[in-house]
């Protein structure tokens, strides 16, 4: 066995949110977490509380999931009002029980928000961040055409701070965490990924109207700059991308008016 | 059956060009009239969509996850190779070629591996095009770092995160397909089986996991890019609803399985903690860069590692491999690994585990270099064991984390079934009988950006296609199957749960047929996984309904076939009378351990054929030839 936790196990009480389907009306619904190993990961004690509900003959809990390592972005729980629960930097699979206690009684919700519907129990349909990056989310390099790859260097500070933005994992915590419920993170993130490099710089424009556009049609709030989103974020991205982005967007639309 | 590799006359570094010139094209206002299903949404499967429908080919594209950017090959950490030799070390398309084979244990086609090393720099340049953020010097310039089974340094990366960058490099370009409308796009969207009509392969039948709905859609050809089947072990470094279904059923319909023995287990993985365990966590072979990988020379040591002087440490990898150290390739990294803690060496609770220490590079280079360069690494290993790496080593132990094996293509990556092509992981092609690290990645964007777009107009241009709708019988008697198919499992109403005989599987798996096999062992696990299918069938419990989100009744379809290609896998490994790459038959080793191929009677692929339920599978032999790199013993001493 390995770990440094210790062998003393837990019980919790999981209050967790239940809807069948999109239509449905949800609600919470109370189960005991029993002889939980500190050593788990949250989804570890999930699949415990599933196979004893298997047992008893109920339909286990819906959650998503897939890589279970921090970076499909897959998962998703809000803990406690905490969108991946309490810690920080940590994505839900990569969450541990030793991060609670013994007795401790526990919230399980959705994301909650106008774009992201929920489709089942912890699951929700996070179609809208496929159809921002749709809308311009990429650098236009149908394949064949490259050139060379050392023909244009990248200043390194440039490449790490794009490599900074470009680590969102795209779980969607950010638009959780938000009172709005605003996408700005994650879209100031991937602008400012692309639009960091020399070869992002002939869409530039076009990129950050082309997703903000869809963002705003697809239902997310705005930015009041809670900073929600930053705290919530796994991957620690920085709201000054955000701040990043509101230039190149105000620049462009003011290029567009004078074109 | 016959296995026509079709590999291009002429000397074996212009087989490609000559190929390539060779091809029929089909004319740029024809194109969109071909229609081309692809299943999976990876490196392989995201990149040839992009790219076919950037040709102007109908595109659609199917993933089983909630968006195609969740694919695993978002999880590959280290690096892609390329023979770029921006170090001006010595590297060449030769020596990626020359290495990728001696690295498969001379198992793999070789014209193959030398098409993967040549395109291997386009591959480069495209994702620079695209905005993958590389590491680079500060010059600007492209960085590299070294990885096992190589001299030279020919891996690019970006942070701890090269899949995910590269990921959504194609990601990103498959988007922009959907929003042009070329590319129609299903997540959530799991194949159940293939459709073949007058023997070709022209469609699908999915499952739409949100609302149940059993669907078909036809095609003029169909992409396999579904991955590898390594889950059949349960625990390994795969995510967890990576499965074996779609390359399964198009076994069953006819496409040859090849080498499903080949297994890859990584060395450095963090190890299992207990019973409850789900999955597996890969710490990137990257870090073999600078971390050196010890065992106590005492049975049985319980000092802490501090506490352990250096004489009183086996540096193993350095003592028995001088001139690659802790950069021995996999398969032999993970072998010895298994060997000192079988031996009572291993480290930490449960023994089965050894050190990856960074004391000595922490001290010649300093923390600040080493948390640059890892420490994404460093902190995922904090958070899953609770110990802090720039204090006390990690510790590691092997895992299951790649699959050689798969659908047998032949060189234009088409399978046994025409019009069924297969990309990436889901093939066997390339890798022979052991993966180099940072090769995976670098043979996913080969297939789907540089080699099936050019195959598959060659396919379309040289066949006529008769008008297929998804009211052939074929589709109707596909979609009955799935839905007979999924009543079955709902209907058992048995008592265990799929994870339970999915846990069991990959127990009998690991311990009968892992890192060691032998006679005896594998005729054990055959003896074993009928009774567990048998029990499987007869005592399932599946709750709700079909027509819904059912992640009892996805699980349960997955270890269906699980149970099915577990027997495959086996029955491969005892076959095989040898030992080969990850394939280690303990009756087939040297004096010192090492494996111990036998050219004469197994230099060959075998690749198997579906006969029907309850018939034995006939094992077929595609013959290797090696004409460019001699066959030799793989030495890395």
């Amino acid at each position: 066995m390995g770990g440094t936790g210790s062998d003393q196990t837990m019980n919790l009480t999981l209050n967790v949110w239940r809807q069948k389907n999109r239509r449905a009306e949800g609600e919470f619904v109370t189960y005991e977490a029993k002889d939980i190993n500190p050593d788990m990961s949250f989804l570890e004690m999930l699949d415990v509380v599933n196979e004893h509900l298997i047992s008893r003959g109920e339909e286990p809990i819906a959650f998503d999931h897939d890589c279970r390592e921090g970076i499909c972005g897959q998962c998703g729980i809000v803990i406690n009002g905490s969108p991946h629960g309490p810690r920080g930097a940590t994505t839900t699979c990569q969450l541990h029980m030793r991060s609670f206690h013994n007795g401790d009684v526990l919230t399980l919700e959705p994301w909650r928000a106008n774009a992201f519907p929920v489709i089942k129990d912890l699951m929700v349909d996070r179609g809208a961040f496929d159809r921002i990056v749709a809308a311009g989310g990429f650098i236009t390099a149908p394949t064949g055409n490259a050139p060379e790859a050392n023909s244009v260097p990248v200043p390194k500070e440039n490449a790490d701070l794009a490599m900074d933005a470009a680590a969102c994992i795209g779980c969607g915590a950010c638009v959780a965490a938000c009172p709005n419920a605003s996408a700005m993170l994650f879209v100031a993130a991937k602008a400012s990924h692309l639009n960091l490099l020399p070869q992002g710089q002939p869409e530039r424009s076009r990129r950050v109207l082309g997703m903000v556009e869809r963002m705003d049609g697809e239902g997310f709030g705005g930015c009041t700059n809670h900073g929600e989103c930053e705290a919530a974020c796994p991957k620690e991205i920085s709201i000054k991308f955000i701040a990043r982005m509101n230039r190149d967007h105000h620049k462009a639309s003011l290029l567009r008016i004078f074109s | 059956m016959e296995l026509k590799s079709n590999v291009p006359s002429g000397p074996m570094d212009q087989k490609w060009t000559k190929h390539k010139f060779d091809m029929k094209l089909v004319n740029p206002a024809n194109k969109r009239k071909y229609s081309v299903i692809v299943v999976g949404s990876g490196l392989a499967g995201a990149s040839a969509a992009a790219s076919l429908a950037e040709l102007g080919h109908n595109v659609k594209c199917f993933c089983y996850q909630d968006s195609p950017r969740r694919a695993h090959s978002i999880a590959a950490q280290g690096g892609i190779n390329a023979a770029k030799n921006y170090q001006n070390d010595g590297d060449s398309v030769e020596r990626l070629f020359y290495d990728t084979v001696k690295g498969g244990d001379f198992r793999a086609r070789e014209a193959n591996v030398h098409r993967l090393a040549e395109v291997s720099v386009n591959i480069i340049d495209q994702c620079v095009s695209q905005g993958v953020p590389f590491a680079r010097e500060y010059g600007g310039l492209l960085a590299n770092r070294s990885f096992g089974g190589a001299q030279v340094s020919r891996t690019f990366y970006a942070r701890g995160q090269t899949g995910q960058q590269l990921l959504l490099g194609a990601y990103q370009a498959l988007e922009r397909q959907v929003g042009l409308g070329t590319v129609k796009m299903f997540a959530r969207h799991e194949m159940q089986e293939l459709v073949v009509v007058d023997g070709q392969a022209r469609g699908i039948v999915v499952r739409d996991l949100e609302t149940g709905a059993i669907e078909s859609h036809a095609s003029d050809a169909v992409i396999l890019a579904t991955g590898g089947y390594g889950t059949v072990f349960y625990l390994a470094t795969y995510a967890k609803g990576c499965n074996t279904t779609a390359i399964w059923r198009a076994y069953k319909k006819g496409a040859a399985f090849a080498n499903p023995c080949y297994t890859q287990i990584h060395p450095t993985c963090i190890p299992v903690t207990g019973h409850y365990q789900s999955k597996l966590t890969l710490m990137s072979e990257s870090l073999r860069n600078d971390g050196r990988i010890w065992v106590p020379k005492m049975k049985g040591d319980q000092r802490p590692p501090n506490q352990i002087p250096d004489d009183e440490r086996d540096y193993y990898l350095e003592r028995k491999y001088p001139s690659f150290g802790n950069l021995a390739p996999r398969d032999v990294s993970s072998r010895a690994a298994k060997e000192v803690c079988d031996e009572g060496r291993g480290v930490g609770k449960s023994g089965l585990g050894v050190y990856l220490d960074f004391k000595d590079a922490i001290a010649r280079l300093g923390e600040d270099k080493i948390r640059e360069r890892y420490s994404n690494l460093f902190e995922m290993y904090e958070r899953i064991t609770d110990e802090n790496p720039y204090k006390v080593p990690m510790r590691i132990y092997p895992a299951i984390h790649y699959t050689m094996g798969g659908l047998w293509v032949d060189y234009n990556l088409m399978s046994t079934v025409p019009g069924l092509f297969v990309a990436g992981e889901a093939n066997f092609s390339d890798h022979g009988a052991n993966r180099l690290g940072a090769s995976a990645l670098m043979q996913g964007l080969a297939d789907g950006y540089f080699i099936i777009p050019y195959t598959i107009g060659n396919f379309f241009g040289s066949n006529k296609f008769a008008k297929v709708s998804t009211d052939h019988a074929a589709f109707k008697e596909a979609e009955a199957n799935v839905a007979g198919r999924i009543k079955s499992l709902l209907s058992i109403k048995g008592t265990r749960s799929a994870d339970t005989f999915h846990r069991e599987l990959g127990k009998i798996l690991w311990d009968y047929c892992g890192m060691a096999r032998t006679e005896q062992s594998l005729t054990t696990a055959l003896e074993k996984i009928p009774a567990l299918r048998e029990e499987f069938w007869h005592d399932l419990r599946v709750l709700g309904t079909g027509e819904e989100i059912n992640q009892s009744l996805e699980k349960a379809g997955r270890v269906a076939d699980f149970l099915e290609l577990g027997e495959l896998l086996c029955r491969d490994a005892l076959e095989r009378r040898e030992s080969c790459g990850a394939h280690f038959r303990e009756e087939f080793q040297d004096a010192e351990g090492e494996a111990k191929r036998d050219d004469e009677n197994f230099c060959h692929v075998a690749a198997w054929e579906y006969n029907g339920e309850g018939k034995t599978p006939t094992r077929h032999v595609e013959p290797l030839e090696f004409e460019s790199v001699h066959l030799q013993t793989r030495s890395y001493k």
